[in-house]
């Protein structure tokens, strides 16, 4: 390639990029505007489904950043220096990931011009008090983290600033699913393990975003990954995935186990279109086992096929989430075991949800600030490992 | 470029003096004539009129915790107690154009309005009823 | 609650006590709960709470919905986005066929799952028991709605008109049953439970829970009732009779 050319047909890159994630973002603005204007009606939740689309998105946002940092931890945590050049972009994309999916939050609430009632009314014995301190912890934590990684007299800050991110995140994680596991009354969460699932899952995610992020900008810079840490990340995130399915199935099983969830359990995985679909299909097929067959065959052991094994693994983030997040709303709460019920107001009837398209624009407008944030941080920052040194990619091999 | 910019440059002051002038000439103008609401009913208010200008909005926040939280009713400083006696005569309102009370004094003091997005604007039946007309300012 | 509240609180609920010994032994003068006067703060001494006869509630009667409506202001509920604090509930015994039916509406329970989660505080409930939602620092997060083990509240899902000046509400805030607390401090009763004795069947009793002497008290301690999802333990000041 022409060396004095790139640096320009690098920057044109760039505007476009940050052009077509800025347009994706306002258009996500206008959809937020518009249902604070009009109120939720012009959303496909409900009273039964008070959840819908924009928390599939902002939860997988918010889970997918937490394992963002999966890399850096293996670096300063567990001291695999191989790992070390990666950490900033590791960092940088925790941050934009958790801004994405905050973002989507809030533009969701019914009053968003309230968020500063949330940040100056906190009841303690909420974990969506607590997860709100989490999140904004996490930021904090990730700029020193950031600084210390980027700044060369920080460096010894580098590890114990590694270390308390670490446990920040498996702590804020644990928050994340506890949202669901502690909804004591509801079949589809009030359970324990879907802390730890959500760890798992967290971790699957967040490398696969990891992984995308990586490949994206090495194209960007038109320089190949590195193959010996392609294969290592290859299989740290066929374990991760294997790790969610273990947690995802022990979830399932005690279900099975329990007559009083049987109901339940067969509308999620047998009966209840199209959540059993969106289940096995789209979560455990393509979002699991397929990789899984990518991730491990010797077969389709490049860098292409680690991509498509990691896009993979997000979109079965979205069906999984979509099931376990809507699936489990629509199946109506047991008020009166032993009676059929119903009523004007879904009690004994699996509720509809048809997501609309402001809410699916509010949603895709967190994937578009998570771009946004990591495209400018690289840009702006000392990102990445390619940028520093201007070796060829052949001779750094 | 000193040259070219000098004479725009030297109209400034007297365009700022000038726009200065008029604002201040308007604004007196303005809070001369003050806004002008609707007759509320006769009767004193339940605080001073010159305090309440300035505080209504800090007794209502108070009581309204009181209210909602301690079940405290009735409270001295209620918006519903607002509505009821400061509601026009017409059509029991205390909003709807810049002769009503509430509308009329805060499209004056320009401060979003935003409590009856939520409240009744309307006064309470037993309460129009027995509305006196008459001037409370 | 600051010390001088409790304080007083405590000292009249004494003076209340004394004056009750003195005037005649096991004559009441008025339903003790029902004393909260004018300008008092609710007393934690008192538990609101109904018992829903189901063996005179009638199937297909709408009548405490449609008071409640008319009471609070909320338009007809014809869609799953629209509000309903109070709904009719048709039930069928899966062996015996047995048909019941049942007003369900916020049970404010003792322990409400509603106010642990709500990040804000929004969600509480009141000394006597009445759980509530503070509109003022609900931010719309609905996640009291995943909470709620019964299925009682609504979100407003459009801008209101038509509000009762006693009633505010509005766009992007969660609502439930309030138990007409605004008729209750005033020494009223709920509407529904009106309603229902105009229609001929006073299926639905409202009193203080705390207070033994009280009708809903005697009538709970004389037939069986149940509280609906007993096992949460969530203590619900809402109870059952028939079911």
């Amino acid at each position: 390639m022409d060396e004095t050319r790139r640096p320009a047909a690098a920057a044109r890159a760039f505007w476009t990029l940050a052009a077509a994630g800025a347009a994706v973002l306002a258009l996500a603005l206008g959809a937020a505007h518009y249902m604070e204007l009009h109120g939720h009606v012009v959303t496909g939740m409900s009273n039964q489904v008070v959840w819908g689309l924009p928390h599939v998105f902002a939860i997988f946002l918010i889970v997918a950043a937490s394992g963002a940092l999966n890399v850096a931890s293996i670096a300063s945590v567990f001291g695999e220096a191989d790992y070390k050049p990666l950490s900033p972009l590791s960092v940088l994309l925790t941050v934009a990931l958790l801004a994405g999916g905050l973002l989507v939050l809030v533009l969701d609430l019914g009053r968003p011009e309230r968020l500063v009632v949330a940040a100056t009314h906190y009841n303690f014995r909420s974990i969506f008090a607590w997860n709100m301190i989490l999140y904004n912890g996490l930021f904090a934590i990730c700029a020193l983290y950031l600084w210390a990684l980027l700044e060369r007299r920080l460096a010894p800050l580098a590890k114990p600033v590694g270390l308390a991110a670490f446990a920040w995140r498996v702590i804020l994680t644990t928050g994340t699913g506890s949202i669901f596991g502690f909804l004591v009354a509801r079949q589809a969460y009030a359970s324990g393990v879907i802390a730890p699932l959500f760890i798992a899952l967290s971790l699957a995610w967040g490398l696969a975003a990891f992984h995308l992020a990586q490949a994206f900008f090495a194209r960007l810079a038109g320089e190949a990954m590195d193959a010996a840490m392609l294969v290592r990340v290859r299989r740290l995130l066929g374990i991760f995935v294997v790790a969610a399915l273990y947690f995802v199935a022990v979830h399932h099983l005690t279900n099975l186990y329990w007559a009083k969830q049987a109901a339940f359990e067969r509308f999620i995985l047998v009966g209840g279109a199209p959540y059993p679909a969106l289940f096995w299909i789209g979560f455990v097929g393509l979002g699991s086992l397929v990789p899984l067959a990518l991730l491990f065959h010797p077969r389709f052991a490049g860098a292409r096929a680690t991509s498509v094994a990691a896009a993979l693994v997000a979109l079965g983030a979205f069906a999984f989430l979509y099931v376990f997040i809507i699936g489990g709303q629509v199946f109506p709460l047991e008020i009166f075991p032993g009676y059929e019920a119903r009523s004007a107001f879904h009690d004994g009837r699996v509720g509809s949800y048809a997501p609309s398209l402001p809410e699916f624009l509010l949603g895709t407008g967190g994937l578009a600030a998570a771009f946004l944030v990591a495209l400018v941080g690289a840009r702006a920052l000392p990102i990445l490992p390619a940028a520093a040194p201007a070796i060829p990619a052949a001779a750094a091999k | 470029m000193a040259m070219a910019g000098f004479p725009r440059g030297s109209l400034r002051p007297a365009l700022a003096a000038a726009l200065l002038l008029g604002a201040v000439a308007a604004g007196a103008g303005a809070l001369a004539a003050g806004p002008s609401l609707d007759p509320a009913r006769a009767g004193p208010c339940v605080e001073d009129p010159k305090l309440m200008r300035r505080s209504h909005m800090d007794f209502l926040k108070h009581d309204r915790d009181d209210t909602v939280r301690r079940g405290i009713r009735p409270a001295k400083h209620s918006l519903a107690g607002c509505v009821d006696c400061h509601a026009n005569a017409k059509d029991g309102r205390v909003l709807g154009s810049d002769g009503h009370f509430c509308q009329g004094c805060h499209s004056y003091a320009a401060v979003k309005l935003d409590c009856f997005d939520c409240h009744a604007a309307t006064a309470r039946p037993a309460q129009t009823a027995s509305a006196v007309p008459g001037a409370a300012r | 609650m600051n010390p001088v509240d409790k304080r007083r609180r405590e000292f009249l609920g004494g003076a209340a006590a004394l004056a009750g010994a003195m005037i005649a032994p096991g004559v009441f003068l008025y339903d003790y709960a029902q004393a909260k006067a004018p300008g008092e703060p609710a007393s934690g001494k008192v538990r609101w709470g109904m018992l829903v006869d189901t063996t005179k509630c009638e199937s297909g009667c709408n009548d405490c919905v449609v008071a409640c409506n008319t009471e609070h202001g909320l338009p007809e509920a014809t869609r799953a986005t629209d509000a309903q604090w109070i709904r009719k509930v048709e039930l069928k015994d899966l062996r015996s066929g047995k048909a019941i039916s049942a007003p369900v509406m916020c049970q404010h329970c003792a322990e409400p799952p509603c106010v642990d989660v709500c990040p804000t505080g929004a969600s509480f409930k009141r000394e006597d028991g009445i759980v509530l939602v503070d509109r003022h620092t609900c931010i719309g997060c609905r996640y009291c709605m995943m909470a709620c083990p019964y299925n009682a509240r609504s979100f407003v899902h459009e801008p209101t008109t038509g509000q009762k000046p006693d009633v505010p509400r509005g766009k992007g805030c969660v609502e439930s049953c309030t138990l007409c607390v605004h008729k209750v401090d005033r020494g009223g009763t709920p509407s529904c439970v009106e309603a229902c004795a105009a229609a001929g069947h006073e299926a639905i009793l409202f009193g203080d829970l705390n207070d033994p002497q009280s009708e809903i008290s005697r009538r709970i301690a004389s037939v069986a009732t149940t509280q609906l999802r007993a096992d949460l333990r969530t203590d619900n000041g809402v109870r059952y009779r028939g079911l």
